[in-house]
């Protein structure tokens, strides 16, 4: 009852706000959303607290039929397990907490009313994803969060690049979602159900079940497995599939923090976890999750490094330690994938909203490169986006305290690390690019950091007060002493951050017990397989992430801090590392090569050569041409002279005669007597 | 003696005629052409009567009158009141509009019955000479109905060369009868149908040139082509005239000579049917393509139709002659339909012939507008209007007589005049402007009203009705 009320709440508060905005008006419509989110925020805390250290049972709330023909059933549901409690959490308090400070952040914004229903839609969506107890109910909670990421991304759309990026966002999710669909079918196909326990039951006893087309076949646990993943790769913007993401960062901040950070991209994620059962069967499966997963990690955390749109250096970031996850659940840990999923939600909304706050305060300025100097004037956010960093890079000293991302990130990669002596494919390539990535993000992390609040302020110092009209005062008071002419974001922005903040703290070291350490058993219960191989790793790998994290911030510190204006010569004086860094490997190039380009060059010889010389010259315009030309000489054989008229009456008579002739003396030639 | 009065009592209806025609040239010499209206009045009344008694008083087996010389049968009947009642709507359209025109004659009442005498011979020849008399009566007459405007160049120009060219086809009519004679030894076609199939060559040789005169007076490719110069030439409702119940009595005649005394050489005449049929379908659909003229498109539309119609004769089988009676009956109120639409047509005082004229016809002349669509709607044979059940029987005809060739290229030719009469209907309802027209004649809108109300739904609730007798009328004489 609670779970359902959870489940559907937002998506009537959402349509009430959507639909009655002219007659609720703003305010009464963020309240409602707001309000109906806090309301399901609490009851998901609650349900989670009674799964945890109550004892409420695993339950599948049925609520009706959705499809039933031909034993094809799909039933609409609301599942109540480890998995789906953990992800109620992650999905509603952030969701809340990002309602609130919408109030704030889009306090100027005329549309107030579609933004908070699009939220909650959202949210419905999402939950109606987690919540899945068949593959079609997460596949349609799967397609309506991407429909609510197009809203959101392109919800600026009276410009042309939210539009672009909302476009280009559902054009490679369609990919995925293919895959998807696919992988849905396959699985109906092999094991004649969609419903999780009874695919999952199917597959555990006909492990050795193939598929295929002709001669061709293959396991149907590593079809159904693979093509799943592909459907993830694209929600999860894993590469190959990643383009999307950094530039959905178009749309508001609120967006990146709720959808492209802390929930819809991790739906990858969780359901692969949810199909635990499937990829423990499918060892090449799960090892293309593990090798496109740690190369995501290495590869978005490179381009991190040379992004300075703030925003999309956090994407970048995100898509990394989305690969983090994927690589750990590849190599078989997926509690400790759910428990960076969820410690990331955090820091990573954070992180977020913190470069939101800046963002609102340097009156939407979003490029590192005129920012500088925050500090004094944003002291609290400066504070909150510390706190962020330190848990993203996951500052933490072993056996003793850590923040959140400490105890996630390093137990992914000490997953790693075991896969490696498991002898999980890709787990080598995982442990190294997990390491490697550590390295970068913590650079990276710091240089945003140091970037944005130190040394001295690189924008333009003046014009933000035209378009705002208490710009003028601050800018007054601060623009004597180098720092940025920004001011302190409202309360009703900030206390999301300090919640966040608090969860970025101590989340990791609160919950690590319960997913990855001794009571992890007793957690997840019967839904994750939970390795119980050896906890005892080498002292080098314990240490190896610290190590290069604090690599990473002495470099940043050498280059941001020491050397102010070192980076952006080394950007200056260009060279082809810095290039193929900055244009993200040029992958938006080679796909619009092949894709767009192709795909248009394709399209435009089928056009040319298919379908108008080949079909409409030999077809329709042909026929047509050759019917008029032989009007054409019929008209010109009607001379009207008497005497062309009567030759051809002869030539005829003739002719016809000798036809008549041989006619009959063609026995079998003639029609029926 | 009594052989005449027996043939006098069952040629009534060729007396009603030819008495209309002697006392009419007599009353019209004296009254000169004040009397033209009225003339033409009793024309029409007259054509009425013979073309009722005609169907109505058919002896039960046929009956050979003067000698032999023509024959009375069912077939003949139903051939003679189609071809007199559409001689009569087109005498009234014709009356009607050269009294607007200022140009009325006591001569067309007279000169239509005379040539619809000579298709009632036509239609009941029962011997070479009888045969020949009225195909030459029924030209004789439309040779001057062509040349209706002395003055006016193209009428006599239309006048002329129909003379000429309809000269040249009674000379090959002639030709071959004179080598069918030379070879059988007859003139009556029984005899001619009991020696024919000895004759040899000589005697296929013969029937050929017969149908090719034949052919002429149908307008059939490749002997078609006076048929749009005569048609543009003519006054419109002398065209209508044209198109409508010479086309039926040639026809008739065709299927009388081939499937009486011929009946025997099927297979060599069917092919030179299917020839004719081949080429006049693909001929008048493609040629009037490119046509801007109405008269001109209607003309190759005439042409196309005679194709559809000889189509099922090809077979040899008598229920293909059935399904061209059938065709016909319901191309003849179509096509006058569309010429008396044509008729009434006017602009400044002078005829509006051309597509382009009809532009904007819909917004100014919905009624006129509506019967168009209609009619040109059953000339492409679009379901469920009457011309789609009349390619429908024809078309069923040469599959069942094993003419699927000649059915697939009836199906294309279809298509492509499919696609003029689209073009008049794309003139009336979406072409913008045109010039605004003068009220259109009651009478022609009339006789059109009548031709479309017939093409749907009339006929084709009647189409049963109708199939029967054209069944028996064949039946009963072949």
């Amino acid at each position: 009852m609670i779970e359902t009320f959870i489940v559907l709440a937002p998506l009537i508060a959402a349509a009430i706000a959507g639909l009655g905005q002219r007659f609720l008006g703003d305010k009464l419509a963020m309240a409602l959303t707001t309000g109906v989110l806090g309301l399901c925020c609490a009851l998901s805390l609650y349900t989670f607290a009674a799964f945890t250290w109550g004892d409420a049972p695993e339950r599948v709330t049925e609520l009706f039929r959705f499809i039933d023909v031909a034993g094809f059933t799909s039933t609409w549901s609301v599942r109540i397990d480890s998995l789906s409690v953990v992800m109620l959490v992650v999905v509603t308090v952030v969701s809340f907490l990002v309602h609130v400070y919408s109030i704030g952040y889009m306090a100027d914004d005329p549309h107030r009313a579609r933004f908070f229903s699009y939220l909650s839609f959202f949210t419905f969506a999402m939950l109606a994803l987690v919540t899945a107890n068949d593959f079609l109910q997460m596949f349609f909670g799967w397609e309506g969060v991407g429909v609510a990421s197009y809203l959101l991304i392109g919800f600026w759309y009276q410009n042309k690049a939210p539009n672009d990026a909302a476009i280009k966002a559902f054009v490679v999710n369609r990919v995925g979602d293919f895959g998807f669909a696919l992988g849905i079918m396959a699985c109906f196909f092999a094991y004649g159900s969609i419903r999780f326990d009874e695919v999952f039951a199917q597959a555990a006893a006909h492990p050795q079940l193939m598929i295929g087309v002709g001669d061709i076949s293959f396991r149907a646990v590593e079809v159904v497995s693979g093509l799943l993943f592909i459907g993830a790769m694209g929600k999860s913007a894993q590469f190959f599939l990643h383009t999307w993401l950094p530039d959905a960062m178009e749309g508001p901040t609120p967006v990146s923090a709720l959808i492209h950070a802390a929930t819809m991209v991790t739906a990858g994620v969780f359901m692969v976890c949810r199909c635990a059962s499937l990829y423990e069967l499918a060892p090449y499966a799960a090892g293309f999750v593990t090798i496109i997963g740690a190369t995501t990690a290495i590869f978005a955390a490179t381009v991190g490094l040379a992004q300075n749109d703030i925003k999309r250096v956090v994407a970048y970031s995100t898509c990394s330690q989305l690969g983090y996850m994927f690589f750990a659940a590849g190599v078989g840990a997926y509690n400790v994938a759910m428990f960076h999923l969820f410690t990331h939600a955090f820091f990573k909304a954070l992180l977020f909203l913190g470069a939101g706050s800046v963002i609102h305060g340097l009156h939407h300025e979003q490029d590192m490169r005129r920012m500088g100097g925050v500090r004094g004037p944003m002291t609290i956010t400066w504070a909150m986006m510390l706190i962020g960093t330190l848990a993203l890079i996951g500052f933490g000293v072993p056996g003793f305290f850590g923040l959140a991302g400490f105890y996630s990130k390093d137990a992914a990669i000490e997953a790693a690390f075991a896969g490696i002596e498991a002898g999980r494919i890709g787990a080598q390539w995982a442990f190294w690019a997990g390491v490697g990535a550590a390295l970068l993000t913590s650079f990276y992390s710091w240089r945003l950091l140091f970037m944005t609040f130190e040394g001295t302020y690189r924008g333009a110092a003046h014009g933000h007060g035209e378009h705002h009209g208490h710009g003028e005062t601050h800018s007054a008071h601060h623009q004597q002493s180098g720092a940025a002419p920004a001011h302190e974001s409202p309360m009703v922005m900030l206390a999301p951050l300090f919640v966040l903040a608090f969860g970025a703290v101590f989340a990791g070291w609160f919950f690590a017990p319960y997913f990855v350490g001794e009571h992890a058993g007793a957690f997840w219960r019967e839904t994750l397989h939970v390795s119980h191989g050896h906890h005892e790793f080498p002292d080098w790998v314990i240490w190896a992430p610290l190590a290069v994290t604090g690599a990473g911030f002495v470099f940043a510190v050498f280059f941001y801090l020491l050397n102010q204006g070192l980076g952006a010569r080394i950007a200056a004086a260009g060279g082809p590392v810095h290039a193929f860094l900055y244009n993200k490997w040029f992958f938006d190039e080679i796909y619009d090569f092949i894709f767009v380009k192709g795909g248009r060059a394709l399209g435009n010889f089928l056009w040319r050569w298919g379908d108008q010389r080949t079909i409409d010259g030999l077809g329709p315009d042909g026929v047509s041409a050759s019917t008029r030309f032989a009007s054409r000489q019929m008209r010109r054989a009607q001379t009207g002279f008497v005497y062309h008229y009567s030759f051809i009456m002869l030539i005829a008579a003739v002719a016809f005669g000798a036809f008549a002739i041989w006619a009959g003396a063609q026995p079998a030639n003639g029609a029926a007597p | 003696m009594s052989d005449l009065i027996y043939s006098l009592s069952w040629a009534q209806p060729e007396l009603w005629l030819a008495g209309f025609a002697l006392a009419g040239a007599l009353v019209g010499a004296w009254v000169k052409d004040r009397g033209a209206g009225l003339l033409s009045g009793a024309g029409c009344l007259v054509l009425i009567v013979a073309g009722v008694l005609a169907f109505q008083f058919q002896p039960r087996t046929a009956q050979t009158l003067f000698g032999g010389a023509l024959v009375i049968d069912a077939y003949a009947g139903v051939a003679k009141a189609l071809i007199a009642l559409s001689a009569a709507a087109t005498l009234w359209l014709g009356a009607d509009h050269f009294r607007r025109t200022n140009e009325q004659r006591f001569e067309l009442p007279v000169l239509t019955v005379l040539a619809v005498l000579g298709m009632f011979i036509m239609a009941s020849a029962n011997d070479l000479i009888t045969l020949y008399v009225g195909v030459e009566l029924q030209s004789l007459a439309a040779y001057v109905l062509a040349a209706w405007r002395r003055d006016d160049a193209k009428s006599s120009e239309a006048g002329l060369k129909y003379f000429v060219l309809g000269a040249i086809s009674s000379g090959l009519l002639l030709f071959g009868a004179s080598y069918i004679y030379g070879f059988t030894g007859s003139l009556r076609f029984a005899d001619i149908a009991a020696a024919a199939p000895a004759g040899g060559v000589g005697v296929t040789f013969g029937l050929v040139l017969l149908l090719c005169g034949l052919a002429f007076k149908v307008s059939a490719a490749p002997f078609h082509m006076w048929t749009p110069d005569v048609y543009e030439g003519a006054p419109t409702p002398i065209t209508a005239f044209f198109a409508a119940a010479p086309k039926l009595a040639a026809l008739v005649l065709i299927g009388r000579v081939l499937y009486g005394p011929f009946a025997e050489l099927t297979p060599q005449w069917g092919q030179v049917i299917a020839a004719l049929a081949a080429l006049s379908m693909a001929v008048g659909a493609v040629a009037a393509l490119l046509q801007t003229n109405l008269k001109r498109l209607m003309a190759y539309s005439s042409i196309a139709n005679m194709g559809f119609a000889l189509m099922p004769l090809a077979s040899g089988d008598p229920a293909g002659l059935t399904a061209a009676l059938l065709y016909m009956a319901i191309y003849l109120p179509t096509t006058i339909g569309v010429f008396a639409l044509i008729v009434a047509l006017r602009r400044d005082g002078r005829a509006a012939e051309e597509i382009d004229d009809l532009a904007g016809l819909a917004a100014r002349r919905p009624f006129m507008a509506a019967l168009f669509t209609i009619l040109m709607f059953s000339l492409a044979g679009i379901p469920p209007l009457a011309g789609f059940w009349g390619k429908w029987v024809v078309f069923m005809a040469a599959v069942r007589g094993e003419l699927v060739w000649l059915a697939i290229v009836g199906g294309i030719a279809a298509v492509i005049a499919a696609a003029y009469y689209l073009r008049v209907l794309a003139a009336i309802w979406f072409k913008p402007g045109g010039a605004a027209l003068q009220a259109p004649s009651a009478t022609a809108m009339t006789v059109a009203f009548i031709g479309a109300a017939l093409s749907f739904p009339i006929l084709v609730l009647a189409l049963g009705w109708l199939e029967r007798v054209a069944n028996t009328a064949v039946g009963a004489s072949f």
